[in-house]
């Protein structure tokens, strides 16, 4: 949702808002504070990550919040989630989303938290055009892509999020399209725009034409896509015994690519391929609360947003940004 | 190499943490940790649960006001981890039970506090039981996570901590420039005068002249007055009288912009300054009093008028005479009391108006007057996931992995997140080192229990001291004093250095200690006679020390770094006013420089994990030899 959207109307914040909200409005102002309870945001896949993003735009006040995950909550569900109760004659034979939402919405009173049935792999555009933002999570590329595809060919401005989380890595992919907004620079409010890859784009960029120290996961995470979708695997459904395979295709691809091997490490292959499913609960924090942060930016118009990708390993501590171009450079 | 996650489970488990603060990083933190299979877990915190902390205090709900935090986090948390021992305590961690035996139980500490007070008491407690600690702090969405290891890291106190700005008494009382002065002025004087304690020391009035009443009359409600007319007397006599007196010493205005007295028929006309009808709304008996209500003015981002506020100040004084009388005399402001943010908002736009500064909103006004730190969820998230990454580094032992790491708004060198190597212990460091320090201070004319308040309880931080002279005991704090033994100490408070048992005069050392914080210290005095009031206000000077950077006023304006006696209790551990000023240079200590709560003179390297080695000197500061890199 671009920040220069039409006019946002006069009337005030309630008592309730102003108190509840009081603390954050001192960081973003009350205009941001109601395009937040104006815009709709959908989360497919229900995992540690999301739900931290999820909490922390709840309790931001975003107008509505829709989960969409039919998966059945399984005890291995319960590892990197604080929202589902462990006890299994709550959970049991009930989705993912059902169960968040429903602690979810405890959370701020003030918010819409609801359920979407169905996989995002099928969602058309009419459905998406409900939301403002959409953030997918644990899908295939394939959907990914199909998504990101939809929400490109909408009239609506929408904004397009996936977040994955693998043992203690993590990647953010931002997909804004043609955003402006507002950035403070020495006190006074300054008009920017950026244009934005589509996720199509952004993976299909030739890895020679990338700077040598580019984030090492971009490679990493793409090696993995290409393998899960070889293989014709769900979203990191992998093992330590898949290793030998994922160096193969490494192989592969960066002979393909013109890229050393070297800079997709196989230390760090072997980290994500034996994680699988596995999410490390303080970089689900760290990863919630960056895309959270990205989230209210892209709805308030206010901030440079991350363009567009974003990563954190907690073997080096670093949370960095890289803007992949596409393939198409000049 | 195996996952850092697989790797940490077995320490993980066996740990004990000890965590300080249940607020905004608190709640994220203890959430992460129960998540990360940490299973022995006690947490202090003394705060209750109030509406503005649930925007991100999410462990929290709106039932919950009132109650204690520590607790409340507690009972949330065993929900979705109910085979974990958590042990709450509802207490100040500064409180007697919480000493060095007690800390030495934990494998490591983790702070999420408010105030820099608290955070130097653990610090020297963690050193003194040899405790790893984990210090944290975020404000709006900057923060910071540091690893201290008695020994082997700078301690929390190697580099110097901004403490709150304090200004000059005759600024607040007689030539205030800026907004925030005129909110002191409304908060620890007018406010305190008319609705707190009677027998408290006030600089209100200093310079009106006598004019045969006593000084105390002149605030006082007499008997049977019309409330009405009190109120307009109290007004005229601030903001009307007050400043007519000043206006008659030259002297202060010969380079400043004289200000107006304002009287009340001035500021509103005859009729409307006898509405009192809304004051007397019976059906309102049951809701929080609030002269903004009554008067209809229902925008706290609004700026409002001379004429506006001049009616919100009536209308709250009446109130407050009104419907809490009973509170009267007892009264301390508080940010969370509506009508005393209203009264003080009012009170300081008025005096703004007269000295021609500009009036600002009751939002931002609340902000000046209660310290109030913006805050928001998603940055105590990413804090308190990082705080648990280095809780688990430490509790592996390999302090070459401990990283600081800074939260930033405005990436540099493309990181949102900057992990850098810690520093070795400050040699100076007169808490973790063992450094005199330097009074200079006229020992015939100083009090003991002026160096006692303003510099061993201030400056340095000590909680319950001692002082010694030689073998001389000339004060103890703290429990358990013979009557005999306190009168003594009493006593020795009223006298003048030179004039205590064992007489204080140029060259002589004084030991002073905190037995809670096993901290212990030397100070070396230098009689000196004239000390300047503008510059060295305390009338006595500390050096050997790292001596605190002031915090200066925020980009955006006064919000921040208010003064007064509450000192600075902010939120979440806060990192005080950041700028929103873009990194324009790659220097850390630039950009950092922004966020008051660093040393501005840190010279960090970023450590860069890459196969080619590149690590980067980010300052080429000849003294970055004395700040030696932790090998």
């Amino acid at each position: 949702m671009g920040g220069g959207g039409g006019g946002v109307p006069e009337e005030l914040l309630t008592a309730q808002e102003t108190a509840l909200y009081d603390r954050q409005i001192r960081v973003w102002g009350v205009d941001a504070q109601k395009r937040l309870s104006k815009a709709h945001v959908l989360v497919c896949g229900v995992n540690g990550a999301t739900i931290e993003l999820c909490k922390n735009i709840v309790l931001a006040g975003v107008g509505s919040l829709s989960l969409m995950d039919d998966h059945v909550v399984t005890e291995d569900d319960l590892n990197a989630n604080f929202l589902i109760p462990p006890d299994e004659s709550i959970y049991s034979g009930r989705s993912r989303a059902e169960v968040c939402c429903e602690s979810l919405k405890d959370f701020n009173p003030m918010v819409r938290v609801s359920v979407e049935k169905g996989d995002p792999s099928l969602i058309d555009e009419e459905f998406l055009d409900k939301f403002d933002i959409i953030v997918l999570s644990r899908t295939s590329m394939k959907t990914k892509l199909f998504v990101n595809d939809n929400c490109r060919k909408s009239s609506k401005h929408i904004a397009f999020y996936a977040i994955e989380c693998k043992g203690s890595c993590g990647e953010i992919f931002v997909d804004l399209q043609n955003h402006s907004y507002v950035q403070k620079h020495a006190g006074e409010p300054e008009p920017k725009e950026l244009t934005y890859h589509s996720l199509q784009e952004a993976i299909s960029v030739p890895w020679k034409n990338l700077p040598r120290k580019t984030a090492k996961l971009y490679f990493a995470m793409r090696v993995l896509e290409n393998y899960e979708l070889s293989q014709g695997r769900s979203a990191c459904e992998t093992s330590l015994s898949d290793l030998p395979a994922v160096l193969a295709l490494r192989k592969n691809m960066c002979d393909e690519m013109s890229l050393n091997e070297s800079q997709i490490p196989t230390a760090l292959l072997e980290r994500l391929v034996a994680a699988g499913k596995k999410e490390h609960p303080p970089v689900c924090a760290i990863l919630g609360g960056i895309l959270g942060q990205e989230v209210i930016k892209s709805i308030s118009g206010k901030g440079d947003p991350i363009k567009n990708f974003f990563y954190f390993d907690d073997t080096d501590g670093k949370g960095v940004m890289e803007d992949i171009p596409g393939p198409s450079t000049n | 190499m195996v996952s850092s996650a697989a790797a940490s489970e077995e320490p993980v488990k066996a740990a004990k943490v000890l965590m300080v603060g249940a607020g905004g990083i608190g709640c994220e933190l203890l959430k992460t940790l129960a998540l990360s299979g940490f299973r022995d877990i006690h947490l202090i915190d003394l705060d209750t649960i109030e509406v503005s902390n649930l925007n991100r205090q999410f462990l929290f709900r709106q039932c919950h006001v009132g109650q204690s935090k520590a607790h409340v986090a507690r009972d949330a948390v065993l929900k979705f981890r109910p085979n974990i021992n958590i042990s709450s305590y509802h207490a100040n961690v500064k409180d007697a039970q919480f000493n060095v035996e007690f800390f030495k139980q934990f494998n490591v500490v983790l702070n999420g506090l408010d105030n820099l007070d608290a955070r130097r008491h653990v610090n020297r407690l963690c050193l003194a039981a040899e405790v790893p600690l984990v210090e944290s702090g975020t404000t709006g969405f900057l923060g910071q996570v540091t690893v201290h290891v008695k020994g082997k890291t700078e301690c929390y106190e190697c580099q110097p901590k901004p403490v709150p700005k304090s200004y000059p008494v005759c600024t607040i009382t007689s030539t205030p420039s800026k907004f925030v002065h005129c909110i002191v002025w409304a908060k620890d004087l007018l406010f305190a005068k008319l609705f707190g304690n009677k027998n408290q020391d006030n600089d209100l009035n200093t310079h009106s002249s006598e004019n045969g009443t006593s000084k105390s009359n002149v605030f006082e409600r007499n008997t049977d007055e019309d409330l009405d007319q009190y109120a307009r007397r109290i007004y005229d006599h601030v903001f009307g009288y007050n400043i007519e007196s000043a206006l008659e010493n030259e002297e202060t205005w010969k380079n400043r912009r004289r200000p107006n007295p304002v009287y009340i028929r001035d500021a509103l006309h005859e009729e409307d300054s006898r509405q009192n009808g809304s004051s007397h709304d019976c059906s309102n008996k049951q809701v929080e009093p609030s002269a903004m209500v009554s008067l209809g003015l229902r925008n706290p981002q609004e700026i409002c008028n001379l004429a506006d506020n001049s009616r919100v100040f009536l209308e709250a004084l009446k109130l407050f005479f009104e419907k809490r009388e009973k509170e009267i005399g007892n009264l301390i402001f508080d940010k969370d009391d509506q009508l005393a943010v209203e009264f003080v908002t009012a009170a300081a736009n008025i005096r703004a108006s007269s000295f021609g500064i500009p009036l600002h909103s009751i939002f931002e006004a609340k902000g000046v007057a209660g310290n109030i730190v913006h805050a928001v969820a998603t940055t105590n998230a990413i804090i308190a996931g990082l705080i648990v990454i280095e809780a688990i580094k430490v509790l592996q032992g390999d302090y070459k992995k401990y990283r600081m790491t800074y939260c930033l708004e405005h990436p540099s060198r493309k990181m949102l997140l900057m992990p850098v190597e810690p520093f070795e212990p400050n040699k100076s460091c007169y808490v973790c080192s063992e450094t005199p320090l330097l009074l200079e201070v006229n020992t015939k004319t100083t009090k003991l229990r002026e160096v006692i308040d303003k510099i061993i309880k201030s400056k340095l931080g000590m909680n319950l001291p001692l002082v010694m002279i030689g073998h001389t005991l000339v004060f103890e704090d703290g429990e358990g004093l013979e009557e005999d033994e306190a009168a003594n100490y009493a006593l020795n408070l009223e006298k003048v250095l030179a004039e205590l048992p064992a007489p204080v005069i140029n060259g002589t050392k004084l030991t002073v200690e905190d037995f809670q914080q096993e901290l212990s210290c030397s100070i070396n005095i230098k009689h000196r006679e004239e000390f300047d009031e503008e510059n060295e206000p305390d009338g006595m000077v500390l050096s050997g020390w790292s001596a605190p950077v002031e915090k200066q006023g925020a980009s955006n304006g006064d919000n921040q770094s208010v003064a007064s006696s509450s000192g600075a209790h902010d939120t979440d551990g806060n990192l005080e006013d950041i700028s929103t000023k873009p990194v324009m240079k790659r220097k850390l200590d630039e950009i950092l420089e922004s966020k008051e709560n660093f040393d501005a003179s840190s010279n960090a390297q970023v450590v860069d994990d890459d196969d080619d080695d590149d690590i980067v000197m980010l300052d080429e500061d000849p003294n970055l030899s004395k700040k030696k890199r932790l090998q």
